[in-house]
């Protein structure tokens, strides 16, 4: 946990370092997090975007991502996570495994 | 006993065993004292698993499965409040916990690898038993929408720890 915080807190601050990479305005999107599965991932995501990690389950979940990602994510927790990079980031919960989903940044 | 022996008649005892103990399916509240009974088996093994093994992956699913199981029987037993249902003992309950305490204390036995291994099929086992049950007899015998839903849930939890489990079991090897 103080890990993946960690890793978290270092792609945040390395994003706010970094110059915007998009024209349009950087907005936030919501991926909610319920029934041991992860909402619709929105489309048209870019680099500079923030993408808000919100829990509604019961149980503590992670979004990981190998090397690029691990954001904690206990239960009614919300977590935000600027992106820095443009790519397909396919991403999984490290506690349960039959959670999946694809981050598509441009 | 085996291990694919002890599940088979723990699967019995679930399946075969509740249609025949229970005309029409269990209650309610035998559904819901089923369901907290089965929780509780197996946050009992993952606490003797975080006594006993030193492997990393091992103790953090054991660590999972208990932090998982006391959030949904937290829930539950919320939710028996709620409905004012009050849990009520059945031979399946009996006899799950009859065969986790025989499985505990053959657990007890074993050290390092040799429990770490053991402990993971057993999970395996004990998750794919209980997810049958809950999908076969439970959620349908279940009357309120709202013990269905958590019931619902509770599979999906112990299809995702069984899937875990399976990993586990593939690295141990
Ligand atoms: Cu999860």
């Amino acid at each position: 946990m103080r890990c993946a915080r960690l890793a978290g807190a270092l792609l945040i601050t390395i994003a706010a370092a970094a110059p915007a990479g998009a024209k349009s305005a950087p907005r936030t999107v919501t991926v909610i997090v319920d029934k041991l599965a992860f909402g619709t991932i929105p489309a048209g995501l870019h680099v500079g975007d923030t993408v808000r990690w919100v829990n509604r389950d019961l149980f503590l979940h992670s979004a990981t991502s190998s090397g690029h990602f691990d954001i904690g994510l206990p239960p009614g927790a919300q977590r935000n996570m600027r992106l820095t990079r443009a790519g397909q980031f396919a991403f999984i919960c490290k506690y349960h495994p039959g959670m999946k989903g694809k981050l598509t940044v441009q | 006993m085996t291990t694919s022996l002890r599940i088979a008649a723990a699967s019995a005892l679930l399946i075969g065993g509740g249609a025949a103990a229970y005309a029409g399916g269990p209650t309610d509240p035998q559904i819901a004292h089923i369901a907290y009974t089965a929780g509780t088996i197996d946050i009992a093994a993952a606490k003797q698993a975080l006594v006993r093994s030193h492997n990393k992956a091992v103790r953090s699913f054991a660590q999972e499965m208990v932090r998982d199981h006391t959030a949904v029987n937290d829930k539950a037993l919320a939710l028996v409040k709620k409905l004012h249902v009050t849990p009520e003992a059945n031979p399946t309950s009996a006899g799950l916990s009859k065969q986790a305490s025989a499985t505990l204390a053959r657990l007890s036995h074993l050290h390092g690898r040799q429990f770490d291994r053991a402990y993971v099929a057993s999970e395996v086992g004990y998750h794919k038993t209980v997810n049958g049950a809950l999908a076969d007899t439970l959620i349908p015998s279940a009357n309120n929408a709202e013990l269905k839903s958590l019931l619902q849930t509770g599979l999906t939890l112990f299809r995702e720890h069984q899937q875990h489990a399976e990993q586990l079991q593939a690295a141990l090897k």
